[in-house]
């Protein structure tokens, strides 16, 4: 068994994650993800890949349906257990360790992983039997012990910048798709994560309503939350991403700003599966 | 134009409502046909003699008690031991869930009168003598209890995947994000469930006639074999359980369509 244990890898910085001219000198990356590999029975997934995001970056990975892009972001934060490889947020750090998955200290350490890291679904999620202000409130008071007041005050503040203030009473069924994702990303942000992990939050939304998410995920990243953002809005993408990744069968092909990953891709792999994208009309 | 466009759609409108009437007539004129014929056979065939029916009744009726008492009881600790089970069906305890499993497998895969004989009849040989009362309640409650275990069980797997995962991506526990998000969900798939069983559990209690509590059937038999007159009692505990059973339906269809329109006035209020 020995000489399968996992060795925690060297986490090594791509040329283009230096961190940018916002990013304040002796800072600390948000979050590192060091060589996740995930293996699902014979079926290799996830080949290895890593990523690193400072303070205040908003990344967008992009990638066809089935390169492992979802896979990979819900590595992050442990809702799929990968095979093999670190991540590390706020400090906290958590590596695969697939003989002992379930070990209590490590369990502990990935609900705090959780803590700091929000994720936003394709799916919202929402929990249809509470309220929207409920919703919001539900983890910060049975998971982090805040005060209900405390917690409710917070609450309404995202509710106010996702532009629902107004629903706080209302229950998810009475909302639209667009109006469900944003109270989504305010049960989020209530939690006050470092980092918030996007997984194509607009896939599951009629076109007509698509612009109000990505409307509020832009303000959000231009008033300097951490995202990582998996999605197919190419346009989003090139406008509000720091850093783009492509990822292609379980590995970032290619990784840098939007205007050279999106406007002028060098790995093939990119090039192709842009070509897609532009033959249907998309801007740039 | 526009003036016949609408008087099409009030005419077709009021013939449909005409002929939803005569559906509901109909129907009804058929059960009134059918109880009748039940009631002509009755009496046709048998002389009906109002001062035994009057001795009879109130007998029979007085069972009501015990069977309402029984079927309570029963009905609780069922749910009581299928809240139980079903944690133990899901549980990722490899011996807790055998012993869920054999517990269902067991008491569904055996007669219940014969369960209900053990408690009755074959325990006292192990020195374990019990009220017939607790035998039928035991009885009763483990058997069901097996049953809604598996109901119990699906209700909380009928939970979308996507609210655990939410409720993991937030920081809970396995057990928070039972108590706070998934059983209130699993909740309101299970309760119409439990009242099925309820209805079910007042016809089955009529198997504790057989370990001599003094229940409707047990009453029935013992005040019609007296005088050969089983057949009219047997017609007048029969009606009692309908009436039972018609009552309850009514009750468990209020209590449910109470439980939908909680949701949705708590939907609109808000």
């Amino acid at each position: 068994m020995k000489q399968l244990s996992t060795t925690p890898a060297v986490h090594a910085l791509h040329p283009a994650e230096k961190p940018g001219v916002l990013v304040k000198p002796g800072a600390e990356p948000v979050l590192k993800a060091t060589n996740i590999t995930k293996w699902f029975g014979e079926n290799h997934v996830l080949r290895g890949a890593s990523i690193t995001v400072w303070p205040g970056e908003t990344v967008c990975i992009l990638g066809r349906s089935g390169s492992g892009k979802s896979t990979f972001l819900r590595s992050l934060n442990f809702l799929e257990d990968p095979t093999d490889g670190t991540v590390e947020i706020d400090g906290v750090i958590v590596g695969a360790d697939p003989f002992h998955k379930e070990g209590s200290e490590r369990q502990d350490r990935i609900r705090e992983v959780r803590m700091r890291a929000g994720m936003v679904f394709q799916e919202f999620n929402l929990f249809p039997h509470l309220s929207v202000i409920e919703n919001c409130v539900e983890a910060p008071i049975h998971v982090k012990g805040i005060p209900r007041k405390e917690a409710e005050a917070i609450a309404e503040k995202y509710l106010a910048k996702v532009g629902l203030l107004e629903k706080r009473d209302e229950y998810p069924s009475r909302l639209s798709g667009g109006q469900r994702q944003r109270v989504a990303i305010a049960r989020a942000l209530t939690m006050q994560p470092k980092v918030l992990l996007f997984d194509e939050p607009t896939s599951a939304l009629d076109p007509t309503l698509v612009g109000e998410v990505l409307k509020v995920m832009a303000d959000l990243a231009h008033e300097g939350r951490t995202m990582i953002v998996v999605t197919h809005e190419m346009d989003f993408a090139h406008e509000a991403a720091d850093r783009v990744y492509y990822m292609d069968q379980g590995e970032f092909a290619e990784v840098g700003p939007p205007e050279q990953v999106i406007d002028a891709p060098k790995d093939p792999r990119t090039k192709e599966f842009l070509s897609r994208f532009r033959t249907l009309g998309a801007k740039k | 134009m526009h003036i016949d466009a609408e008087r099409l759609a009030k005419a077709v409108a009021k013939d449909e409502a005409r002929r939803a009437a005569r559906w509901q007539m109909r129907f009804r004129l058929g059960w009134a046909a059918l109880l009748s014929m039940l009631a002509a056979f009755v009496f046709l065939s048998l002389n009906v003699e109002i001062d035994f029916i009057a001795r009879a009744t109130p007998f029979i009726v007085e069972g009501i008690w015990i069977t309402l008492a029984v079927s309570s009881a029963s009905i609780v600790l069922a749910t009581l031991l299928a809240a139980i089970g079903a944690l133990g069906r899901l549980s990722s305890n490899a011996v807790v869930n055998a012993l869920a499993s054999f517990y269902v497998s067991f008491f569904r895969g055996t007669p219940l009168i014969l369960q209900l004989l053990v408690w009755y009849l074959a325990l006292p040989q192990v020195g374990i003598i019990l009220d017939p009362i607790f035998c039928a309640i035991g009885a009763l409650g483990m058997n069901y209890g097996a049953y809604m275990t598996e109901i119990f069980r699906a209700g909380i797997q009928a939970v979308p995947l996507g609210q655990r995962e939410a409720a993991a991506a937030l920081g809970m526990s396995g057990s928070t994000a039972f108590r706070r998000i998934i059983a209130p969900q699993a909740f309101r798939i299970i309760v119409p469930a439990i009242g099925n069983d309820f209805v079910a559990m007042l016809k089955d209690s009529a198997l504790a006639s057989t370990v001599a509590l003094h229940e409707i059937v047990w009453r029935a038999r013992n005040i019609g074999q007296k005088e050969f007159k089983t057949l009219q009692t047997f017609i007048i505990a029969a009606m009692i359980y309908w009436t039972l059973t018609i009552v309850f339906t009514a009750v468990q269809n209020r209590i449910e369509s109470r439980l939908a329109a909680g949701d949705r006035n708590k939907a609109v209020k808000g």
